[in-house]
């Protein structure tokens, strides 16, 4: 890497008068002309780098509106002058042996949202949903929900065991290393998962500013394992008893109840993989239990154990939380389903539009009870809707992208976007969500979200009822 | 002949239930060598659950007055001496009453205007109480409490909650019977659309919105209820940054010249990523001492070395008796680096 510094002559320029500091590469891949040309490149380089160091000056709006800041002349300095990047020796194969995204790139990240929580160990961290594309998460930008902090577990002494409530409930109780799951038969699945408390903090009012911290605890990754079925079929498990318990091995040892119907259709998986490699350590390295359609919270990371029992358990995050406060001051418990929901990523709130003109509207919509139907988007906060593009293939209980070509005319809209799953469910208004459940719930608010745009072009987070 | 006999008959049979589709068809017998079988001891040591029916719950005992020395010493610090504190966890005890004992319903949860949910406000089942409480408490050091000592905590919960006398000692024996006077009992509904099984656990019911996909004039005009407080405006830090600087928009501020803010001191940022600041604040106490704390304590002397060796081995009794754990993955080097910094005031830009 450091070879590659030097060859930058705006960093070393006596790097120009030492051609021998290029470093050959195997097998003399470069002929004595080329080397030729790639010297000549950098002198071609300086002159560039001048051109580039005036627009740098004019601050990044000139790079925002980089037609306008075409020499009328002859025309636009990164066309007309060669490049560093196309007249010098790029790096090797292997510089960095496991990838990471551009150096541009280094604003895309999982965010907090500050004094929501007092310690980082439980706590959460967002998506920034405004900055991806198409439907899968990228694994680093996963949103994270601890509540007693990660560990990266030693996949050599992780275990997961397999017992009854009562013992006759499994004939067979076992234990599994990583090496026993990794043998058995394995699915592949793209789910997203959502937590319940996503969009928690918009039940009452306007809160946060933008998609990143309204809906940002959703991710959607394709997830590697054995269904459960399998799993405790091979344990000689009654499969007519009505629930699993998933537990832990972390400190909190998260425990939930899960009906056992999901695990004999087989939806649910123990899954160690994320994305085509193991799943990272803050999403459960090295198993974690998928729950397709279901709050994230039962989505148990670093799984060590399972059990089949005939009543459900009553935990502490499906009886204290995770329960969805009703206006007559009854917590509704056990509501597990995501139902479905959609939000616009691009324009969004904390953004702005530059200018007049074309773009294209484009989010995510999903539904915990099965696909995603159709996508309508309105441009004038709900009395006008057109039908958006759905990009396929749409999966069930998975994120789906939309997208809608808009021309923006210069006057102030409210954008929001309205999902129908395949059961007939129609995304609720908040008006709608609020006559019924109230504002004082924290869970499961899956009401259309609008955003403004005012006339100078900054979008922000506004309600409609 | 016999074994493959064996193997291949039950597939078949597997093959025809209906759930089997989506999943190759192989005998709950096949995968050999695959597992093995759990020790009795084994299970015990991880088969921990307690259920509502208190299925589970070991044999034990524990008093308010066991329980209170146990509070003061292991969870006063997060919880509040009296489990009412907001600092670090949202308060365990309050807004129950004694007519929420007789009836089994806390009537603070219908008040619009009640400020904040107790998990006593809460919490139905004491079995949730206890079993949270003996897998992950106390919060840094999850499991420690004896069967005994967790009787004792939940016990002087209750009695903070007004719910049983200074003088009781709740036990398994005991148990079912103060269930029965938990303030909020009756405060669970199962009748919802949300449950994705139809096992009986909820009595299910249509989802409670049925908004329909009208395409034009679906009402007469779009009224904006709510907009962004003017505090959330910057609550987040800057927006700028948390757009991408190219593509179809922006963040706002971006286009308005450069407004970077100092970047952090880089020994807050070790700290911030050494996950020193979970439990230290920089100028007040959280799990442990605030930084300032510290820093006023060992003021003048030559601590540095020793206080860097008790970063990396963790320690406990010198500011009460939570410990701190030790930061064995912490390097040496980084240890003397924060202990340096945290002397010199903890700046953090």
């Amino acid at each position: 890497m450091a070879e590659h510094e030097e060859l930058t002559p705006v960093e070393t320029p006596e790097g120009l008068k030492q051609p021998g500091r290029i470093q050959k590469a195997p097998e003399n891949f470069l002929t004595p002309t080329e080397i030729e040309s790639v010297t000549q490149g950098r002198r071609n380089f300086l002159r560039g780098s001048l051109f580039a160091a005036v627009a740098a000056m004019t601050g990044r709006h000139a790079f925002a509106q980089g037609s306008d800041a075409v020499n009328a002349a002859s025309g636009d300095p990164y066309i007309l002058q060669p490049q560093t990047w196309a007249t010098t020796l790029g790096k090797g194969v292997a510089t960095a042996p496991y990838g990471l995204p551009s150096k541009y790139e280094a604003d895309v990240i999982r965010r907090q949202s500050p004094g929501l929580t007092q310690t980082t160990q439980s706590s959460v961290s967002f998506s920034p949903l405004q900055s991806m594309f198409g439907i899968i998460t990228a694994s680093g930008l996963h949103f994270e929900r601890h509540h007693q902090g990660w560990y990266d577990i030693d996949p050599t002494q992780h275990r997961l065991m397999v017992n009854g409530s009562s013992p006759e409930f499994v004939k067979k109780p076992k234990v599994y290393t990583m090496d026993d799951i990794m043998r058995m038969p394995f699915v592949s699945r793209i789910h997203f998962i959502e937590c319940g408390a996503n969009t928690g903090m918009e039940w009452g009012n306007v809160a946060v500013p933008t998609v990143q911290y309204t809906h940002g605890m959703l991710s959607c990754s394709e997830f590697t394992g054995v269904p459960l079925r399998l799993i405790l079929e091979d344990c000689g498990a009654n499969m007519s008893k009505k629930f699993v318990l998933a537990e832990g091995a972390d400190g909190s040892a998260m425990t939930r109840t899960i009906p056992m119907e999901m695990v004999l259709n087989d939806e649910v998986l123990v899954a160690y993989g994320m994305n085509g490699e193991m799943m990272r350590p803050e999403n459960g390295y090295p198993l974690r239990l998928v729950v397709p359609g279901v709050q994230g919270v039962s989505w148990v990371k670093w799984l060590r154990r399972i059990e089949v029992g005939d009543q459900p358990y009553g935990t502490k995050d499906e009886a204290v939380h995770y329960i969805d406060l009703m206006p007559d001051g009854q917590h509704r418990q056990y509501t597990s389903v995501q139902e479905c929901k959609s939000v616009i990523c691009t324009p969004s709130g904390g953004q702005k539009l530059l200018e007049k003109g074309y773009y294209t509207i484009s989010g995510l919509a999903w539904s915990g009870r099965g696909k995603v139907r159709q996508v309508d988007v309105s441009t004038d906060g709900g009395i006008n809707w057109k039908r958006a593009k759905l990009e396929t293939p749409v999966q069930s209980k998975a994120l789906t992208r939309f997208s809608l070509p808009w021309n923006w005319d210069g006057k102030a809209v409210i954008l929001q976007s309205r999902a129908v799953d395949d059961t007939g469910y129609v995304q609720p208004t908040y008006g709608q969500l609020r006559a019924v459940r109230g504002t004082r719930s924290i869970y499961h608010n899956n009401a259309i979200q609008s955003w403004g745009v005012a006339e100078n072009g900054d979008v922000s987070n506004v309600q409609v009822l | 002949m016999f074994k493959f006999s064996k193997s291949f008959m039950p597939a078949i049979t597997l093959a025809l239930l209906p759930f089997a589709t989506t999943t190759p068809s192989i005998a709950a017998d096949k995968y050999t060598g695959v597992g093995r079988a759990a020790t009795p001891a084994e299970i015990q040591a991880w088969d921990i659950d307690v259920r509502p029916d208190f299925k589970g719950l070991p044999k034990g005992s524990g008093s308010v007055e066991q329980g209170q020395v146990i509070w003061e010493n292991k969870c006063a610090s997060c919880h509040g001496t009296f489990g009412e504190s907001n600092t670090v966890f949202t308060p365990l005890v309050g807004g129950t009453t004694k007519d929420d004992v007789k009836t089994g319903n806390v009537a603070n949860l219908k008040r619009a205007d009640y400020p904040g949910r107790t998990t006593m406000m809460k919490v139905a089942s004491l079995s949730t109480l206890w079993d949270y409480i003996h897998r992950a408490m106390p919060w840094n050091a999850p499991k420690t409490l004896s069967d005994d000592e967790v009787y004792a905590v939940v016990a002087y919960l209750l009695n903070l909650s007004e719910i049983v006398p200074d003088d009781f000692t709740l036990s398994d024996s005991n148990i079912r019977e103060v269930q029965k006077l938990m303030p909020n009992r009756n405060g669970m509904s199962l009748k919802h659309a949300m449950w994705p099984g139809k096992s009986g656990l909820v009595t299910a019911t249509p989802p409670d919105t049925k908004n329909t996909a009208c395409m034009s004039n679906c009402k007469p005009a779009a009224k904006v209820s709510s907009t962004l407080p003017d505090y959330a405006k910057t609550s987040h830090g800057e927006l700028a940054p948390q757009t991408r600087p190219f593509g179809q928009t922006r963040g706002q501020g971006a286009a308005a010249g450069s407004s970077a803010k100092p970047a952090h001191n880089p020994d807050y940022a070790l700290a911030e990523k050494s996950g020193c600041l979970a439990c230290h604040g920089i100028n007040q106490k959280i799990v442990g001492p605030g930084f300032n704390e510290v820093a006023d304590k060992y003021k003048g002397q030559d601590a540095a070395a020793k206080l860097a060796t008790k970063v990396k081995n963790g320690g406990v009794g010198v500011w009460g008796s939570i410990p701190m754990p030790a930061q064995t993955d912490l390097k040496d080097s980084d240890a003397q680096t924060l202990v340096k910094w945290i002397l010199s005031g903890a700046p953090t830009q």
